[in-house]
Protein backbone atom coordinates (compact mmCIF):
# COMPACT_ATOMS: atom_id res chain seq x y z
CA UNK A 1 0.00 0.00 0.00
CA UNK A 2 2.98 2.41 0.97
CA UNK A 3 4.85 1.80 -2.27
CA UNK A 4 1.45 2.55 -4.22
CA UNK A 5 0.29 5.63 -2.63
CA UNK A 6 4.05 6.89 -2.27
CA UNK A 7 4.83 6.52 -6.48
CA UNK A 8 1.12 8.06 -6.94
CA UNK A 9 1.82 11.12 -4.76
CA UNK A 10 5.34 11.26 -6.64
CA UNK A 11 4.17 11.17 -10.21
CA UNK A 12 1.57 14.31 -9.11
CA UNK A 13 4.50 16.32 -7.38
CA UNK A 14 6.98 15.62 -10.53
CA UNK A 15 4.15 16.57 -12.98
CA UNK A 16 3.35 19.93 -10.86
CA UNK A 17 6.94 20.56 -10.71
CA UNK A 18 7.77 20.15 -14.74
CA UNK A 19 4.13 22.61 -14.81
CA UNK A 20 5.93 24.88 -12.38
CA UNK A 21 9.14 25.42 -14.05
CA UNK A 22 6.94 25.74 -17.30
CA UNK A 23 5.06 28.85 -15.40
CA UNK A 24 8.49 29.96 -14.87
CA UNK A 25 9.59 30.27 -18.15
CA UNK A 26 6.89 31.71 -19.67
CA UNK A 27 6.82 34.46 -17.33
CA UNK A 28 10.50 34.93 -18.30
CA UNK A 29 9.58 34.64 -21.87
CA UNK A 30 7.11 37.60 -21.28
CA UNK A 31 9.34 39.91 -19.50
CA UNK A 32 12.17 39.56 -22.63
CA UNK A 33 9.01 40.45 -24.44
CA UNK A 34 8.10 43.23 -22.82
CA UNK A 35 11.80 44.50 -22.10
CA UNK A 36 13.60 44.10 -26.12
CA UNK A 37 9.89 44.53 -28.15
CA UNK A 38 11.38 41.49 -29.73
CA UNK A 39 8.39 40.06 -30.99
CA UNK A 40 10.22 36.36 -31.45
CA UNK A 41 9.43 34.50 -28.40
CA UNK A 42 6.05 35.17 -28.58
CA UNK A 43 4.93 32.42 -30.70
CA UNK A 44 6.83 30.12 -28.31
CA UNK A 45 4.89 31.47 -25.85
CA UNK A 46 1.72 30.91 -27.41
CA UNK A 47 2.47 27.37 -28.35
CA UNK A 48 3.96 27.13 -24.58
CA UNK A 49 0.13 27.83 -23.05
CA UNK A 50 -1.50 25.23 -24.80
CA UNK A 51 1.17 22.58 -22.71
CA UNK A 52 -0.01 24.88 -19.64
CA UNK A 53 -3.58 23.67 -20.11
CA UNK A 54 -2.99 20.66 -20.92
CA UNK A 55 -0.75 19.91 -17.64
CA UNK A 56 -3.70 21.68 -16.00
CA UNK A 57 -6.26 19.21 -17.72
CA UNK A 58 -3.76 16.26 -16.67
CA UNK A 59 -2.87 17.39 -13.05
CA UNK A 60 -6.78 17.85 -12.19
CA UNK A 61 -7.31 14.32 -13.70
CA UNK A 62 -4.51 12.56 -12.03
CA UNK A 63 -5.46 13.96 -8.37
CA UNK A 64 -9.18 13.33 -8.94
CA UNK A 65 -7.98 9.91 -9.33
CA UNK A 66 -5.81 9.76 -6.97
CA UNK A 67 -8.42 11.15 -4.55
CA UNK A 68 -11.15 8.50 -6.02
CA UNK A 69 -8.59 5.39 -6.32
CA UNK A 70 -5.90 5.50 -3.58
CA UNK A 71 -8.18 7.04 -0.69
CA UNK A 72 -5.18 9.33 0.77
CA UNK A 73 -4.73 10.50 4.12
CA UNK A 74 -2.43 12.76 6.48
CA UNK A 75 0.28 14.51 4.46
CA UNK A 76 -1.05 12.03 1.05
CA UNK A 77 -4.70 14.12 1.61
CA UNK A 78 -3.08 17.65 2.30
CA UNK A 79 -0.60 17.16 -0.51
CA UNK A 80 -3.26 16.40 -3.02
CA UNK A 81 -5.87 18.82 -1.54
CA UNK A 82 -3.20 21.33 -2.28
CA UNK A 83 -1.55 19.96 -5.19
CA UNK A 84 -4.94 20.72 -7.26
CA UNK A 85 -5.65 24.55 -6.15
CA UNK A 86 -1.63 24.91 -6.87
CA UNK A 87 -2.54 24.29 -10.06
CA UNK A 88 -5.68 26.10 -10.82
CA UNK A 89 -3.52 28.97 -9.47
CA UNK A 90 -0.24 28.00 -11.59
CA UNK A 91 -2.75 27.76 -14.55
CA UNK A 92 -3.90 31.64 -14.13
CA UNK A 93 -0.11 32.32 -13.79
CA UNK A 94 0.25 31.25 -16.96
CA UNK A 95 -2.75 32.45 -18.49
CA UNK A 96 -1.17 35.73 -17.61
CA UNK A 97 2.33 35.52 -18.77
CA UNK A 98 0.31 34.89 -22.57
CA UNK A 99 -1.81 37.18 -21.79
CA UNK A 100 1.00 39.81 -21.73
CA UNK A 101 2.59 38.45 -24.92
CA UNK A 102 -0.70 39.11 -26.57
CA UNK A 103 -0.72 42.87 -25.16
CA UNK A 104 3.37 43.20 -26.61
CA UNK A 105 2.28 41.73 -30.48
CA UNK A 106 -0.54 44.34 -30.36
CA UNK A 107 1.45 46.68 -30.15
CA UNK A 108 3.41 48.33 -33.28
CA UNK A 109 6.58 49.49 -31.03
CA UNK A 110 8.85 48.28 -27.61
CA UNK A 111 7.44 50.23 -24.80
CA UNK A 112 10.06 53.25 -24.01
CA UNK A 113 13.01 52.97 -21.60
CA UNK A 114 11.88 55.95 -20.07
CA UNK A 115 7.81 54.37 -19.54
CA UNK A 116 9.20 51.11 -18.36
CA UNK A 117 11.18 53.23 -15.72
CA UNK A 118 7.90 55.35 -14.59
CA UNK A 119 6.17 52.66 -14.50
CA UNK A 120 8.49 50.08 -12.68
CA UNK A 121 7.23 47.56 -14.90
CA UNK A 122 10.94 45.54 -14.89
CA UNK A 123 10.85 45.55 -10.96
CA UNK A 124 6.54 44.83 -10.73
CA UNK A 125 8.43 41.36 -13.24
CA UNK A 126 11.27 41.19 -10.83
CA UNK A 127 9.15 41.20 -8.23
CA UNK A 128 6.47 38.42 -9.21
CA UNK A 129 9.02 36.50 -10.86
CA UNK A 130 10.97 36.22 -7.59
CA UNK A 131 7.66 35.19 -5.91
CA UNK A 132 6.88 32.94 -8.02
CA UNK A 133 10.28 31.09 -7.94
CA UNK A 134 10.56 30.91 -4.32
CA UNK A 135 6.99 29.33 -3.77
CA UNK A 136 8.51 26.76 -6.07
CA UNK A 137 12.11 26.68 -3.88
CA UNK A 138 9.46 26.36 -0.75
CA UNK A 139 7.61 23.28 -2.25
CA UNK A 140 10.42 21.88 -3.32
CA UNK A 141 12.24 22.05 0.13
CA UNK A 142 9.19 22.55 2.59
CA UNK A 143 10.58 25.64 3.57
CA UNK A 144 8.28 27.72 5.82
CA UNK A 145 10.49 30.41 6.20
CA UNK A 146 10.64 30.93 2.08
CA UNK A 147 6.89 30.91 2.33
CA UNK A 148 6.58 33.41 5.20
CA UNK A 149 8.71 35.96 3.09
CA UNK A 150 6.08 35.98 0.30
CA UNK A 151 3.49 37.63 1.96
CA UNK A 152 6.49 40.78 2.77
CA UNK A 153 7.27 40.76 -0.92
CA UNK A 154 3.17 41.05 -2.36
CA UNK A 155 3.57 44.02 -0.25
CA UNK A 156 5.88 45.72 -3.05
CA UNK A 157 3.42 44.39 -5.95
CA UNK A 158 -0.05 46.00 -4.42
CA UNK A 159 1.90 49.40 -3.56
CA UNK A 160 3.25 49.14 -7.40
CA UNK A 161 -0.09 48.54 -8.00
CA UNK A 162 -1.64 51.71 -6.12
CA UNK A 163 0.61 53.77 -7.82
CA UNK A 164 -0.35 52.33 -11.38
CA UNK A 165 -3.01 54.64 -12.56
CA UNK A 166 -1.91 57.84 -11.20
CA UNK A 167 1.52 56.81 -13.34
CA UNK A 168 -0.66 55.82 -16.40
CA UNK A 169 -2.78 59.12 -16.19
CA UNK A 170 0.75 61.43 -15.70
CA UNK A 171 1.99 59.37 -18.80
CA UNK A 172 -0.57 59.96 -20.98
CA UNK A 173 -1.19 63.88 -20.08
CA UNK A 174 2.78 63.48 -20.85
CA UNK A 175 1.37 63.36 -24.60
CA UNK A 176 4.03 60.24 -25.21
CA UNK A 177 5.09 58.75 -28.48
CA UNK A 178 2.67 56.05 -27.06
CA UNK A 179 -0.82 55.65 -28.16
CA UNK A 180 -3.18 55.87 -25.34
CA UNK A 181 -4.20 52.63 -25.94
CA UNK A 182 -0.82 51.33 -26.06
CA UNK A 183 -0.15 53.13 -22.73
CA UNK A 184 -3.62 51.56 -21.29
CA UNK A 185 -2.13 48.40 -22.60
CA UNK A 186 0.74 48.91 -20.41
CA UNK A 187 -1.73 49.25 -17.76
CA UNK A 188 -3.02 45.75 -18.12
CA UNK A 189 0.57 44.38 -18.31
CA UNK A 190 0.62 45.87 -14.65
CA UNK A 191 -2.14 44.63 -13.24
CA UNK A 192 -1.32 40.96 -14.75
CA UNK A 193 1.77 41.27 -12.63
CA UNK A 194 -0.28 42.32 -9.43
CA UNK A 195 -2.68 39.63 -9.96
CA UNK A 196 0.58 36.95 -10.71
CA UNK A 197 1.12 37.90 -6.97
CA UNK A 198 -1.90 37.64 -5.93
CA UNK A 199 -2.08 33.76 -7.47
CA UNK A 200 1.55 33.25 -5.86
CA UNK A 201 0.12 33.71 -2.09
CA UNK A 202 -2.34 31.53 -2.88
CA UNK A 203 -0.25 29.09 -3.32
CA UNK A 204 1.75 29.92 -0.64
CA UNK A 205 -1.51 29.21 1.20
CA UNK A 206 -1.43 25.97 0.34
CA UNK A 207 1.86 25.56 0.85
CA UNK A 208 1.35 26.21 4.64
CA UNK A 209 -1.85 23.97 4.49
CA UNK A 210 0.48 20.74 2.83
CA UNK A 211 3.04 21.54 5.39
CA UNK A 212 1.14 21.83 8.43
CA UNK A 213 -2.44 21.42 7.84
CA UNK A 214 -3.17 25.05 8.77
CA UNK A 215 -5.47 27.21 7.33
CA UNK A 216 -4.61 30.73 7.17
CA UNK A 217 -7.00 31.55 3.59
CA UNK A 218 -9.12 34.41 4.20
CA UNK A 219 -6.92 35.62 7.73
CA UNK A 220 -5.78 38.79 8.39
CA UNK A 221 -1.99 39.63 7.43
CA UNK A 222 -0.94 39.66 11.07
CA UNK A 223 -2.06 35.93 10.65
CA UNK A 224 0.56 35.28 8.14
CA UNK A 225 3.00 36.81 10.07
CA UNK A 226 3.00 34.72 12.59
CA UNK A 227 3.32 31.64 10.87
CA UNK A 228 4.33 28.18 12.79
CA UNK A 229 7.48 29.05 11.37
CA UNK A 230 10.28 26.49 12.29
CA UNK B 1 -25.21 8.38 29.59
CA UNK B 2 -22.80 6.46 30.64
CA UNK B 3 -19.23 7.38 31.18
CA UNK B 4 -16.38 4.72 30.50
CA UNK B 5 -12.88 5.34 31.29
CA UNK B 6 -9.68 2.93 31.30
CA UNK B 7 -7.03 4.13 33.66
CA UNK B 8 -3.70 2.90 34.35
CA UNK B 9 -4.56 -0.71 32.43
CA UNK B 10 -2.00 -3.41 31.75
CA UNK B 11 -2.77 -6.58 30.38
CA UNK B 12 -0.57 -9.85 30.17
CA UNK B 13 -1.36 -13.35 28.80
CA UNK B 14 1.13 -15.40 30.61
CA UNK B 15 4.52 -13.42 29.66
CA UNK B 16 3.58 -11.14 27.05
CA UNK B 17 2.46 -8.01 27.71
CA UNK B 18 -0.08 -7.04 25.52
CA UNK B 19 -1.62 -3.93 27.06
CA UNK B 20 1.03 -1.36 28.27
CA UNK B 21 -0.58 1.58 30.60
CA UNK B 22 -3.17 2.96 28.43
CA UNK B 23 -5.49 5.27 30.14
CA UNK B 24 -8.76 6.86 28.18
CA UNK B 25 -11.69 8.23 28.74
CA UNK B 26 -14.72 8.03 26.44
CA UNK B 27 -17.46 10.93 25.42
CA UNK B 28 -21.05 9.72 26.13
CA UNK B 29 -23.12 9.78 22.44
CA UNK B 30 -19.89 9.74 20.48
CA UNK B 31 -18.20 6.80 18.29
CA UNK B 32 -14.78 5.72 18.84
CA UNK B 33 -12.52 3.97 16.46
CA UNK B 34 -9.68 1.86 17.80
CA UNK B 35 -7.22 1.23 14.82
CA UNK B 36 -3.77 0.06 14.62
CA UNK B 37 -1.95 -3.84 12.95
CA UNK B 38 -3.15 -6.80 13.79
CA UNK B 39 -1.77 -8.01 16.99
CA UNK B 40 -1.93 -4.47 18.16
CA UNK B 41 -4.09 -4.89 21.30
CA UNK B 42 -6.92 -3.08 19.85
CA UNK B 43 -9.50 -6.08 20.51
CA UNK B 44 -7.96 -7.01 23.76
CA UNK B 45 -8.76 -3.88 25.17
CA UNK B 46 -12.13 -3.68 23.30
CA UNK B 47 -13.09 -6.90 25.36
CA UNK B 48 -12.20 -5.07 28.71
CA UNK B 49 -15.00 -3.31 28.65
CA UNK B 50 -17.23 -6.21 29.20
CA UNK B 51 -15.18 -8.84 30.90
CA UNK B 52 -14.93 -10.72 27.52
CA UNK B 53 -11.18 -11.58 28.62
CA UNK B 54 -11.54 -13.02 32.13
CA UNK B 55 -11.72 -17.09 30.89
CA UNK B 56 -8.38 -16.42 28.59
CA UNK B 57 -5.38 -18.34 30.03
CA UNK B 58 -3.27 -16.72 31.82
CA UNK B 59 -5.03 -13.39 31.61
CA UNK B 60 -3.68 -10.66 34.29
CA UNK B 61 -5.35 -7.51 34.30
CA UNK B 62 -4.11 -4.66 36.06
CA UNK B 63 -5.57 -0.95 36.22
CA UNK B 64 -9.56 -0.03 36.46
CA UNK B 65 -12.33 0.27 33.68
CA UNK B 66 -14.71 1.95 34.89
CA UNK B 67 -18.78 2.36 33.71
CA UNK B 68 -20.45 5.42 35.47
CA UNK B 69 -17.71 5.45 38.04
CA UNK B 70 -17.37 1.94 39.05
CA UNK B 71 -14.66 -0.34 38.61
CA UNK B 72 -16.17 -3.25 36.92
CA UNK B 73 -13.15 -5.91 37.71
CA UNK B 74 -13.49 -5.13 41.76
CA UNK B 75 -14.70 -8.18 43.70
CA UNK B 76 -18.53 -8.65 43.72
CA UNK B 77 -19.40 -6.88 40.72
CA UNK B 78 -22.04 -9.22 39.04
CA UNK B 79 -21.29 -9.67 35.71
CA UNK B 80 -24.69 -9.84 34.02
CA UNK B 81 -24.98 -6.59 34.99
CA UNK B 82 -21.57 -5.23 33.15
CA UNK B 83 -23.00 -7.33 30.46
CA UNK B 84 -26.38 -5.39 30.44
CA UNK B 85 -24.15 -2.45 30.32
CA UNK B 86 -21.69 -3.08 27.58
CA UNK B 87 -23.54 -4.99 25.06
CA UNK B 88 -21.02 -6.41 22.24
CA UNK B 89 -21.13 -7.41 18.87
CA UNK B 90 -18.67 -9.29 16.68
CA UNK B 91 -16.89 -9.60 13.64
CA UNK B 92 -19.52 -12.18 12.51
CA UNK B 93 -23.26 -12.26 12.64
CA UNK B 94 -23.32 -15.17 15.59
CA UNK B 95 -27.28 -15.29 15.59
CA UNK B 96 -28.73 -18.19 17.86
CA UNK B 97 -29.99 -21.22 16.25
CA UNK B 98 -33.39 -19.64 17.24
CA UNK B 99 -36.38 -17.72 15.45
CA UNK B 100 -35.80 -13.62 15.15
CA UNK B 101 -38.23 -13.04 17.99
CA UNK B 102 -36.13 -15.34 19.98
CA UNK B 103 -32.90 -14.03 19.07
CA UNK B 104 -33.88 -10.58 20.40
CA UNK B 105 -35.88 -11.72 23.08
CA UNK B 106 -32.63 -14.04 24.54
CA UNK B 107 -31.00 -11.55 27.07
CA UNK B 108 -34.10 -10.40 28.32
CA UNK B 109 -35.78 -13.81 29.29
CA UNK B 110 -32.14 -14.71 30.35
CA UNK B 111 -32.54 -12.02 32.66
CA UNK B 112 -35.81 -13.37 34.03
CA UNK B 113 -38.45 -11.22 32.18
CA UNK B 114 -40.68 -13.27 30.37
CA UNK B 115 -43.70 -11.19 29.98
CA UNK B 116 -45.17 -11.74 26.53
CA UNK B 117 -46.37 -8.25 26.15
CA UNK B 118 -43.44 -6.58 27.63
CA UNK B 119 -40.94 -8.54 25.53
CA UNK B 120 -42.96 -8.37 22.33
CA UNK B 121 -42.79 -4.25 22.72
CA UNK B 122 -38.81 -4.24 23.16
CA UNK B 123 -38.40 -6.70 20.35
CA UNK B 124 -39.83 -4.39 18.20
CA UNK B 125 -38.38 -1.52 19.86
CA UNK B 126 -34.72 -3.10 19.28
CA UNK B 127 -35.75 -4.48 15.67
CA UNK B 128 -36.49 -0.81 14.96
CA UNK B 129 -33.30 0.71 16.64
CA UNK B 130 -31.47 -1.89 14.60
CA UNK B 131 -33.24 -0.60 11.13
CA UNK B 132 -34.69 -3.86 10.70
CA UNK B 133 -38.11 -3.88 11.55
CA UNK B 134 -39.37 -3.69 8.22
CA UNK B 135 -37.91 -6.19 7.01
CA UNK B 136 -38.88 -8.81 9.46
CA UNK B 137 -42.03 -7.86 11.35
CA UNK B 138 -43.87 -10.55 9.44
CA UNK B 139 -41.25 -12.95 9.88
CA UNK B 140 -40.59 -13.13 13.43
CA UNK B 141 -40.89 -16.78 13.59
CA UNK B 142 -38.56 -17.37 10.96
CA UNK B 143 -34.90 -18.74 12.09
CA UNK B 144 -32.60 -16.11 12.16
CA UNK B 145 -30.11 -18.25 9.96
CA UNK B 146 -32.35 -17.89 7.21
CA UNK B 147 -31.44 -13.67 7.48
CA UNK B 148 -28.26 -12.90 5.00
CA UNK B 149 -25.36 -11.81 6.25
CA UNK B 150 -26.50 -7.88 6.45
CA UNK B 151 -29.41 -9.12 7.93
CA UNK B 152 -27.88 -11.43 10.65
CA UNK B 153 -25.53 -8.99 11.78
CA UNK B 154 -27.93 -6.31 12.70
CA UNK B 155 -30.18 -8.86 14.51
CA UNK B 156 -26.87 -9.02 15.96
CA UNK B 157 -27.04 -5.21 17.20
CA UNK B 158 -30.73 -5.57 17.76
CA UNK B 159 -30.14 -8.59 20.52
CA UNK B 160 -27.02 -6.34 21.50
CA UNK B 161 -29.89 -3.34 21.98
CA UNK B 162 -32.70 -5.17 24.00
CA UNK B 163 -31.12 -5.45 26.90
CA UNK B 164 -30.59 -1.71 26.90
CA UNK B 165 -27.24 -1.20 27.38
CA UNK B 166 -25.89 1.93 27.11
CA UNK B 167 -22.17 1.03 25.90
CA UNK B 168 -21.96 -0.75 22.57
CA UNK B 169 -18.30 -2.30 21.67
CA UNK B 170 -18.17 -3.48 18.06
CA UNK B 171 -15.09 -5.52 17.10
CA UNK B 172 -14.78 -5.31 13.28
CA UNK B 173 -18.82 -5.95 12.79
CA UNK B 174 -18.65 -5.22 8.99
CA UNK B 175 -15.55 -6.41 7.55
CA UNK B 176 -17.66 -9.75 6.81
CA UNK B 177 -20.20 -7.47 4.67
CA UNK B 178 -20.86 -6.60 1.34
CA UNK B 179 -21.17 -3.07 0.94
CA UNK B 180 -24.17 -2.45 0.77
CA UNK B 181 -24.76 -4.11 4.30
CA UNK B 182 -21.71 -2.69 5.46
CA UNK B 183 -23.45 0.98 4.88
CA UNK B 184 -26.27 -0.07 5.88
CA UNK B 185 -24.37 -1.08 9.43
CA UNK B 186 -22.56 2.00 9.71
CA UNK B 187 -25.55 4.36 8.75
CA UNK B 188 -27.28 2.38 12.00
CA UNK B 189 -24.36 3.42 13.59
CA UNK B 190 -24.49 7.39 13.12
CA UNK B 191 -28.38 7.03 14.20
CA UNK B 192 -27.54 5.04 17.28
CA UNK B 193 -25.02 7.40 19.02
CA UNK B 194 -27.80 9.62 19.62
CA UNK B 195 -28.47 7.04 22.66
CA UNK B 196 -25.45 4.78 23.26
CA UNK B 197 -21.99 5.71 23.67
CA UNK B 198 -20.11 2.91 20.55
CA UNK B 199 -16.64 1.76 20.50
CA UNK B 200 -15.49 -0.02 17.50
CA UNK B 201 -12.66 -2.02 16.00
CA UNK B 202 -12.10 -1.37 12.91
CA UNK B 203 -9.20 -2.23 10.06
CA UNK B 204 -10.71 -0.68 7.61
CA UNK B 205 -9.27 3.33 7.71
CA UNK B 206 -12.33 4.58 5.41
CA UNK B 207 -14.93 3.33 7.96
CA UNK B 208 -12.97 4.91 10.78
CA UNK B 209 -12.71 7.73 9.17
CA UNK B 210 -16.67 7.68 7.93
CA UNK B 211 -18.57 7.16 11.21
CA UNK B 212 -16.12 7.42 14.29
CA UNK B 213 -16.22 11.39 16.25
CA UNK B 214 -12.67 9.87 17.96
CA UNK B 215 -10.00 7.41 16.72
CA UNK B 216 -7.39 5.81 18.90
CA UNK B 217 -4.38 4.18 17.03
CA UNK B 218 -2.56 1.47 19.01
CA UNK B 219 0.69 -0.46 17.81
CA UNK B 220 2.66 -3.11 20.04
CA UNK B 221 0.04 -2.64 23.13
CA UNK B 222 0.49 0.69 23.23
CA UNK B 223 -1.66 4.06 22.79
CA UNK B 224 0.21 5.98 20.53
CA UNK B 225 -2.46 8.73 19.74
CA UNK B 226 -6.06 9.32 20.60
CA UNK B 227 -7.86 12.29 18.91
CA UNK B 228 -10.68 13.48 17.12
CA UNK B 229 -10.80 11.61 13.67
CA UNK B 230 -10.29 14.79 11.54
CA UNK B 231 -7.03 15.74 13.24
CA UNK B 232 -6.00 11.55 13.10
CA UNK B 233 -6.50 11.30 9.42
CA UNK B 234 -5.29 14.94 8.32
CA UNK B 235 -3.07 15.87 10.41
CA UNK B 236 -1.61 13.34 13.25
CA UNK B 237 0.21 14.23 15.97
CA UNK B 238 2.17 11.06 15.99
CA UNK B 239 4.66 10.26 13.07
CA UNK B 240 3.71 6.49 14.20
CA UNK B 241 0.08 7.50 13.73
CA UNK B 242 0.67 9.03 10.00
CA UNK B 243 3.13 6.10 9.30
CA UNK B 244 0.44 3.89 10.05
CA UNK B 245 -2.20 5.39 7.68
CA UNK B 246 -0.49 6.16 4.86
CA UNK B 247 0.66 2.70 4.81
CA UNK B 248 4.39 3.49 5.17
CA UNK B 249 4.85 1.10 8.18
CA UNK B 250 7.79 -1.01 8.46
Amino acid sequence: MAALIESNVNHLKETLVHMWQLIIAQMEKARQTVITGDKNLIPEIKFNEKRVDAFELKLDMDCENTLMLKNPVAVDLRFVVSALKINYNLERIGDYAHGIAKIMDKLNTAIPESVLEQTHLLEMFYTAQTMLQEAYDAFETMDRNKVKSLFETDKKLDRYDKESNAIIAGIIDGKPSLSTESVLDILLIMKKLERTGDHVLNIAEELVFYFDADTIKHSKLDKKDSLPII
Amino acid sequence: MIQAEAKNINVWYGGFHALKNISMNFNPNTVTAFIGPSGCGKSTFLRLFNRMNDLIPNFRLEGEILLNGQNIYDKGVRLDEIRKQAGMVFQKPNPFPKSIYDNVAYGLRVNGNNNKTELDGIVENALRQAALWDEVKDVLKKSAMELSGGQQQRLCIARALAVQPQLILMDEPASALDPISTARVEELMLELKKNYTIIIVTHNLQQAGRISDYTAFFYLGELVEYNATEKIFLNPEKERTQNYITGRFG
